[in-house]
């Protein structure tokens, strides 16, 4: 959170910045495979903890990678992230949504 | 927003004298470019999940994905993501052969996601798994390619870049919107790859 109120670097990152990206990375990546190859948690489980593993991944990438932020500069891509975000939510979403009811209806599983 | 459009690169250099840049339109219209990419690998993330269950009889997830592969394969991409980091902040800093130093480093790193990539899709197309066998391999064959064809797009530009880079143009304002944007898809990447990894791999095996 400190980051986005070190507006003299903010747009561009620096070595900290990246590192810190880096190790947040490397340690959702590690908990997304130790959430499978352990079997530690019941499938339905591990599948919603890969869900939620991969989103704050993203974030992290989003914000320590990309350096997408709520600045003034950056608002215009923000925004269009968010549209296209939302578009793939409904894409996915919406295709899983009705292909599972075509499914079921078809009495295909 | 009118009068930010209408200002060519090299003006627009010239009222810096300090080391904070603003993007120029043109990594703006990269970056909607991005958008638009993000869509496509929706749409194929999409199909994929309806198709990841359409076996045919033929193999499973659980039997064809090797996850130790895909670790060293997701290790790479985000290393490589690192050291491209480093190479922008090292074109900030105007130092021309370290940027050209982290850019190699980043190039070896992808070469080697794809070298790795193409060594999986040959041994599973060599034992008959191939995106003919079942309609859950042509959904792999389709979103897993797509993504590595992007790398390897990433890889030619980036080739391109250091080669422009030892010419006249140097770091110039246009060299810096050049690298923005590669920085710009090579992190995108690898935001796809941990859909990958997490959808298609992990979610595969269990």
């Amino acid at each position: 959170m400190a980051q986005a109120h070190t507006t003299h670097d903010g747009s561009h990152g620096s070595y900290q910045s990246y590192i810190i990206g880096f190790v947040l990375a490397v340690v959702l990546t590690v908990a997304s495979f130790a959430a499978v190859m352990t079997h530690a948690l019941a499938p339905g489980m591990a599948l919603a903890a890969l869900g939620v593993l991969a989103v704050v991944q993203i974030v992290v990438h989003l914000v320590f990678f990309l350096h997408l932020n709520t600045s003034n500069e950056q608002s215009w891509n923000l925004m269009c992230f968010i549209f296209a975000a939302a578009s793939v939510i409904i894409i996915v979403g919406g295709t899983l949504f009705i292909m599972h009811d075509t499914a079921i209806n078809m009495m295909s599983r | 927003m009118a009068h930010e459009a209408t200002m060519s690169p090299l003006a627009h250099a010239d009222d810096h004298g300090h080391d904070h840049h603003h993007e120029t339109p043109n990594v703006f219209g990269f970056w909607l470019y991005l958008m638009t990419d993000c869509i496509l690998f929706g749409s194929i993330f999409a199909a994929f999940a309806v198709l990841r269950n359409q076996f045919a009889g033929g193999p499973s997830g659980k039997e064809l994905f090797d996850l130790t592969n895909v670790g060293i394969e997701t290790a790479i991409l985000l290393f490589s993501s690192i050291t491209y980091g480093f190479a922008s902040l090292s074109a900030l800093a105007k130092n021309k052969t370290m940027v050209l130093v982290w850019l190699a480093i980043t190039f070896v790193l992808g070469l080697s996601f794809v070298g790795l990539e193409v060594s999986e899709f040959s041994h599973m197309i060599a034992e008959g798994n191939g995106p003919d066998r079942s309609a859950f391999l042509s959904a792999f064959f389709t979103l897993v390619g797509t993504h590595g064809l992007h790398v390897t797009c990433g890889l030619i530009w980036m080739a391109v870049l250091m080669v422009q880079m030892m010419g006249p143009q140097d770091l110039s304002q246009r060299m810096m919107d050049k690298l923005t944007c590669l920085s710009l898809f090579w992190h995108f990447l690898d935001i796809v790859w941990i859909c990958v990894f997490s959808f298609v791999y992990l979610a595969g095996v269990m």
